[in-house]
C-alpha cells in the first residue's frame, strides 16, 4: 500500500497528559509525527488536535482506532488532502539592507501574496499562509537573501464535511443509558 | 455536596463529611465495594497507610514484599473475581516497581487499579527525593491515569477510576495522588460513575451484522469457533456454550479463554496457537467459517498472517472497535459486548451437527495423541515429565483447581493439560508473558477465591524472580499451593536454542538453591520428589493440605513442548516434533 499524506483529527477534552497519550500511539508503531497542532475547537472545552502523517491507509486506520480508545478522546477521523482545507503560516526574518537593494518590495509582496508584518531598520518579518508548496516557494526566494530566520507552523485543517461533534456530545447528555 | 445559603452556615448533606484526602481515598475504595488491596508502604504514601491502619477490620490490606508482587497479586485477585484488583504503592521506586504488573494487566485486559503516592505538589519537578513522573511512565500501559494534586479531587477521580478499569474491554488505571492531596482535608462525598461523555465502553451492536454472522454460520459447512478471554471478561460463558451446543460448531480457545468451556466438552477442540493442539490450528486453515469470539488474533495465535486461515470467512465478535481488522481482517465484525450479540446470535442460529467436521478433528487429535500426548503423559522411564504432574494435579483435584501458571514451557504444559470444570480457573500472563507472575498471582487468586483450591505452576527460573512472595503468604497464612517445576534450565529458551541456535546454551542453565531449604526457611510446609512413582502421593499430600505447601518436582531435564508453530511458520505447519 502506498504512503500518502493523512490529516488526523482528533477532538478531546481538555486534559493534562493527553498530547504524550497521543504522540506515544505513534511512538509505539514507529511512526514519524510530520506536524501536530493543538488548539480550541469550535466546540466549548473541547480541543482539536490536527496531526499530519506520512503512511499507508490501513496504517492511519489503525491509528485512528487506537487514539479514538483513549478515555478523553471525544472522536477522532483521518482525511485525505483532497477531503480538506488546510493551510499553514510561514514566518520569514530578513535583513532589512539586502532586501531592500535587490527587491522591489511592493511588487514581490503582491506576486507572493504575502504580508509585511513588522518593518524595522534592521530587518523584516514576512509571513505568508497558505499550502506547503506556497510556503516552501517563497522560502526558495528568499534564501538567496539570506534569512536570518525562518519557522513554519503545522497544518491547520477544516474539513469539507461536517464533523458532527457538538450533536455526539448532545447524544451522551440525553442518552443516559451507558451504564 | 457542600452548600452555602446566604445568612447560615455552611448546609452539608447527610453524606458529606469533612476528611483528609487520605481517608477520602478509603472511603472510596469501600465505596467501590473494595475488600483487599495488595500494596508497600512508603513516604509519600504514608497518610493513606495510617488510615488503612485505623480502618483496619473493615478493608484488608496485604503487604507484599515488592511492590511487582503487589500488582500481579491484585490481578489474580481480578482474574478469578471479575471484580477490580487494588494496589498501592509509594511514589519513585515503589511505582516503577508496578509498572511490569500493570503492563501485564493492560495487554490481559485485567480490570485494576494502582494507586501511588507522589511528592508533594511543590516539589513536583524538582526531581525530589524518590520523585518520579509515574504519569508519563505508565501512560501508555494504563487504560487512563491521572494525578491527583487537590484532595477535592480525589472522590470523583476514584470513582472513574474503576468505572474506568471495569468498563468496556477493562484494563489497569494509575492514580498518583501528591502527599499534599493526602494531608489536606475536604468534604466527602461519593457518587459512582456511571458514564464519561468521551468514553463509549462498548459500542452499539448492530443486529445486520448479527444476521449477516448467523446466516454464515448456518450455511458453513465446516465452521470452527475459537474463543478467548472476552467470552470470559462479559461473563458470556453460558451463552457461548449454548451457542456451541446448538449450531455444533467445534470450539477452539486462545490461552486466555481457557477454562470458558470446561475441557471435557464434546465439543471442546483444544487449543490454537504456538503450542496448542494439532487439529485446530490444522483446521484454522480448512475451515470455511471461522468465528471468533472475543480473542485479538495475537500473532502466537496466528503464525504467519498471510497463510492465517485465508480460505475461510471470518467473523470476528469483539468489544474493542480497534481490535477488529488489525491482524486480521474480519469479512463480518459484530461489534458489541459479547453477552449482547451472543444472545442475539442464538436467535437466528439453525440447530446443526458437524459429524463428518468434527471426524476430522477426532482424527487429528489421534495423531498427536501418539505422538505426543500418550508420551507425555504415560512415560515409565526416564525423569518425571511435566505434563505427568498436571495430569496428576487434574485427577486429585478432579478439575475443580484454579491453576496459576507463570510462563515458559511449565506453562504452555499447564495449558495444554490442566483440566478445568468451571470458568475463571485458569491465571496466567498470556500477552506480557511476565516470568515471576504466578506467584504473587496465586495469592490474589486463592484470596478472591479462597473455597477453591490455588495451584500455583511455576519453572525454576520464574520462580526466583519473586519468591520473596513467600513471605507474603507465610504472613497472611494464604493456603496456595506451590509446584515448582525443576528442570535446571530456562526451558522454553533452551528449546529455542535447541531448535534454532544450534543447541548453543547461552545462560540458560541454571545453579539452583535449594529450593524446598529456601521455603522451609519461609516456614512452609515442602516437600521434594524426583521419582515417578512418588509423584501421586505428593500431590495428594499437598492437596489434601489446608496449609500453604511448596513442592518440587525434578523434570526431565531437556523435554520440549510439542506441537509447536516456529516463528514465522503458518498454522498448518504445526510441528509434531
Amino acid at each position: 500500500m502506498e504512503k500518502k499524506n493523512y490529516t488526523v483529527s482528533v477532538y478531546t477534552e481538555n486534559n493534562l497528559g493527553l498530547l504524550s497519550r497521543i504522540a506515544a500511539i505513534f511512538l509505539k508503531r514507529h511512526i514519524n509525527i510530520e506536524s501536530i497542532t493543538v488548539s480550541q475547537s469550535e466546540v466549548h472545552e473541547v480541543m482539536r488536535f490536527i496531526i499530519i502523517v506520512e503512511v499507508t491507509e490501513e496504517q492511519v486506520k489503525k491509528i485512528v482506532g487506537q487514539i479514538e480508545k483513549q478515555i478523553e478522546v471525544i472522536k477522532a477521523f483521518y482525511h485525505k488532502d483532497e477531503e480538506l482545507i488546510y493551510q499553514e503560516t510561514a514566518l520569514y526574518k530578513v535583513r532589512s539592507s539586502d532586501f531592500v537593494e535587490d527587491f522591489d518590495i511592493q511588487s514581490f509582496i503582491k506576486k507572493t501574496n504575502a504580508r509585511i508584518v513588522t518593518v524595522s531598520p534592521k530587518f523584516f518579518v514576512i509571513e505568508k499562509t497558505g499550502e506547503r508548496h506556497e510556503t516552501e516557494s517563497l522560502y526558495e526566494k528568499l534564501k538567496p537573501y539570506g534569512l536570518m530566520q525562518f519557522v513554519r507552523s503545522g497544518t491547520i485543517a477544516v474539513s469539507k464535511n461536517e464533523m458532527p461533534i457538538s450533536e455526539l456530545l448532545e447524544k451522551f447528555n440525553t442518552s443516559n443509558t451507558i451504564q | 455536596m457542600e452548600v452555602k445559603t446566604a445568612g447560615f452556615k455552611e448546609v452539608s448533606t447527610a453524606e458529606t463529611l469533612k476528611v483528609s484526602g487520605a481517608e477520602a481515598v478509603i472511603k472510596s475504595l469501600l465505596a467501590e465495594g473494595v475488600e483487599v488491596m495488595y500494596g508497600y508502604p512508603g513516604g509519600a504514601i504514608m497518610p493513606v497507610y495510617d488510615e488503612i491502619f485505623k480502618y483496619k477490620g473493615q478493608i484488608e490490606h496485604v503487604l507484599t514484599r515488592h511492590e511487582q508482587g503487589a500488582a500481579h497479586a491484585a490481578q489474580g485477585y481480578a482474574r478469578v473475581t471479575g471484580k477490580v484488583g487494588v494496589a498501592i504503592a509509594t511514589s519513585g521506586p515503589g511505582a516503577t516497581n508496578l509498572i511490569t504488573g500493570i503492563a501485564d494487566a493492560h495487554i490481559d485486559s485485567t480490570p485494576m487499579v494502582c494507586i501511588t503516592g507522589q511528592v508533594g505538589s511543590h516539589l513536583l519537578g524538582s526531581d525530589a527525593f524518590q520523585e518520579i513522573d509515574i504519569v508519563g511512565l505508565s501512560t501508555p500501559i494504563t487504560k487512563w491515569n491521572y494525578q491527583v494534586t487537590k484532595a477535592s479531587e480525589i472522590p470523583e477521580v476514584l470513582a472513574r477510576a474503576f468505572y474506568i478499569a471495569r468498563s468496556g474491554r477493562p484494563g489497569p488505571v494509575l492514580i498518583d495522588i501528591t502527599k499534599d492531596a493526602q494531608f489536606e482535608s475536604l468534604d466527602f462525598s461519593y457518587k459512582k460513575c456511571s458514564g464519561i461523555r468521551s468514553y463509549t465502553p462498548f459500542p452499539e451492536v448492530n443486529l445486520l451484522q448479527v444476521e449477516r454472522a448467523a446466516q454464515a454460520i448456518n450455511n458453513a459447512k465446516k465452521p470452527m469457533i475459537v474463543f478467548g478471554q472476552g467470552v470470559i471478561l462479559g461473563s458470556a460463558e453460558k451463552l457461548l456454550k449454548e451457542v456451541v451446543e446448538k449450531t455444533g460448531v467445534p470450539a477452539a480457545w486462545t490461552i486466555l479463554g481457557l477454562s470458558a468451556l470446561e475441557t471435557d466438552h464434546p465439543l471442546n477442540v483444544g487449543m490454537v496457537g504456538m503450542h496448542g493442539n494439532y487439529a485446530p490450528n490444522i483446521l484454522t486453515n480448512e475451515c470455511d467459517v471461522l468465528i471468533a469470539i472475543g480473542m485479538r488474533f495475537d500473532d502466537r495465535v496466528t503464525g504467519d498472517l498471510n497463510t492465517y486461515a485465508k480460505q475461510a470467512t471470518i467473523i470476528h465478535f469483539e468489544i474493542d472497535p480497534a481490535e477488529v481488522n488489525k491482524n486480521v481482517h474480519a469479512h463480518i465484525p459484530v461489534l458489541g459486548d459479547v453477552k449482547q450479540t451472543l444472545k442475539l446470535l442464538l436467535e437466528f442460529l439453525q440447530p446443526k451437527s458437524h459429524d463428518e467436521w468434527h471426524n476430522k478433528f477426532r482424527e487429528l487429535h489421534s495423531t498427536e495423541y501418539e505422538k505426543i500426548i500418550k508420551n507425555d503423559l504415560s512415560a515409565s522411564e526416564g525423569k518425571i515429565k511435566m505434563a505427568e504432574v498436571l495430569d496428576e494435579i487434574n485427577t486429585v483435584s478432579k478439575g475443580d483447581a484454579i491453576i496459576v501458571s507463570d510462563v515458559g514451557q511449565h506453562q504452555m504444559v499447564a495449558c495444554r493439560y490442566a483440566k478445568f470444570n468451571s470458568s475463571r480457573s485458569n491465571v496466567t500472563s498470556g500477552g506480557l508473558g511476565t516470568m515471576g507472575f504466578a506467584l504473587p498471582a496465586a495469592i490474589g487468586a486463592k484470596m478472591g477465591s479462597p473455597n477453591r483450591e490455588v495451584v500455583a505452576i511455576i519453572g525454576d527460573g520464574g520462580f526466583q524472580m519473586t519468591l520473596q512472595e513467600l513471605a507474603t503468604i507465610y504472613q497472611m497464612n494464604v493456603p496456595v499451593k506451590i509446584v515448582v517445576l525443576n528442570n535446571n534450565f530456562l526451558g522454553m529458551v533452551r528449546q529455542w536454542q535447541q531448535m534454532f541456535f544450534e543447541k548453543r546454551y547461552a545462560s540458560t542453565e541454571m545453579v539452583n538453591p535449594d529450593f524446598t531449604g529456601i521455603a522451609k526457611a519461609y516456614h512452609l510446609a515442602t516437600r521434594k520428589i524426583s521419582e515417578r512413582s512418588n509423584l501421586q502421593e505428593a500431590v495428594q499430600e499437598m492437596l489434601a493440605s489446608d496449609k500453604p505447601f511448596f513442592l518440587e518436582v525434578e523434570v526431565e531435564k531437556e523435554e520440549c513442548v510439542f506441537p509447536m508453530i516456529t516463528t514465522g511458520a503458518s498454522v498448518s505447519d504445526i510441528r509434531l516434533e
